[in-house]
């Protein structure tokens, strides 16, 4: 008796190392010069033209990487934990391989989301660091994105390795709301939200607009840097498969 | 343009120092993060190929 597909089409063919290898080849190029410009784009927009902030000054551009940078750190790692989840309940290689490829470029996007915060932080509030409740969240999930890349390097075998970190990423993924939440629960001296989907952004359009493009290009980016990790563990994990052997063997 | 002149564009108001910190160091992490997936791919294409070379030689 055939299974009955309860999932659409897309989903069973992604499961296929071989179907992934094929349409990232198609997506990558697309994504990578979509970063490219928009990153160009949002850059000079945001260091040259942008208006000024009249409180902060110039030290205010810094916003430009570290607003995208830290949604970023947090949207990977809900894309690595729901990866993770997927390839649990459905024993799907690719899911396991699109977690394990997010952990680095989630822990780079914290990295920076917290390195720009405390150069920003000096100028701004006359110290690097403060332990206040959004940088501290910000410092778990850092360490969080290194327990799972530690738990990864420490497991030979990649199912085990697989189940593993999917699970302490669905745990740690009790920090996304408190990070997201932290401005309002605490007194804290970070300001709150810069974007939120409801409301309309506290920032004239001069300033907000560059922010948007930075962001939209930071996603591309990130798809770009994973589908570049994925493509490598695809070859790795499927060296035994005919398909790799055919492919390599003829360039 | 919100600046007049290039140095004026450098000097940043006095934050020029800490804007083109964060700027620089975050432009480097990025390209990490294309070049070193970038490179190992290529190193697993040689080496794959390398080893398939091998096999058909061995047959």
């Amino acid at each position: 008796m055939a299974k009955k597909q309860i999932m659409p089409l897309w989903f069973y063919q992604l499961a296929s190392p071989k179907y992934c290898y094929q349409i990232t080849s198609k997506l990558l190029p697309l994504f990578a010069g979509a970063a490219l410009v928009l990153l160009s784009v949002g850059i000079v927009w945001g260091l040259l033209f942008a208006p000024q902030d009249y409180q902060q000054g110039n030290s205010f551009r810094i916003i430009y990487i570290h607003v995208p940078s830290a949604i970023l750190a947090q949207s990977i790692y809900i894309t690595m934990a729901l990866s993770g989840a997927i390839g649990i309940i459905w024993k799907m290689k690719v899911a396991d391989m699109v977690a394990y490829a997010c952990a680095p470029i989630g822990a780079s996007m914290a990295f920076i989301a917290l390195m720009t915060g405390a150069i920003w932080g000096k100028p701004t509030w006359g110290s690097w660091w403060v332990w206040d409740a959004r940088l501290t969240s910000m410092l778990i999930l850092l360490f969080l994105y290194f327990g799972v890349m530690a738990l990864y390097s420490a497991m030979e075998n990649n199912a085990n390795a697989a189940r593993a970190t999917a699970i302490l990423s669905l745990v740690g993924l009790v920090n996304i709301p408190i990070i997201k939440y932290s401005v309002d629960w605490w007194n804290t001296l970070h300001q709150p939200a810069t974007f939120t989907l409801t409301k309309k952004p506290a920032m004239p359009v001069e300033m907000w607009l560059p922010l948007l493009v930075m962001l939209i290009g930071f996603y591309c980016f990130f798809a770009t840097a994973m589908m570049l990790r994925l493509r490598n563990e695809i070859l790795r994990r499927e060296k035994r498969a005919g398909w790799v052997k055919k492919m390599i063997t003829k360039t | 343009m919100q600046f007049n002149t290039w140095l004026d564009f450098i000097h940043m108001g006095g934050h020029g120092f800490y804007v083109w910190l964060s700027f620089g160091v975050s432009i480097l992490v990025l390209m990490t993060n294309i070049v070193s997936p970038w490179l190992s791919i290529k190193g697993t294409e040689k080496s794959l190929a390398r080893k398939f070379q091998r096999e058909s030689k061995g047959q």
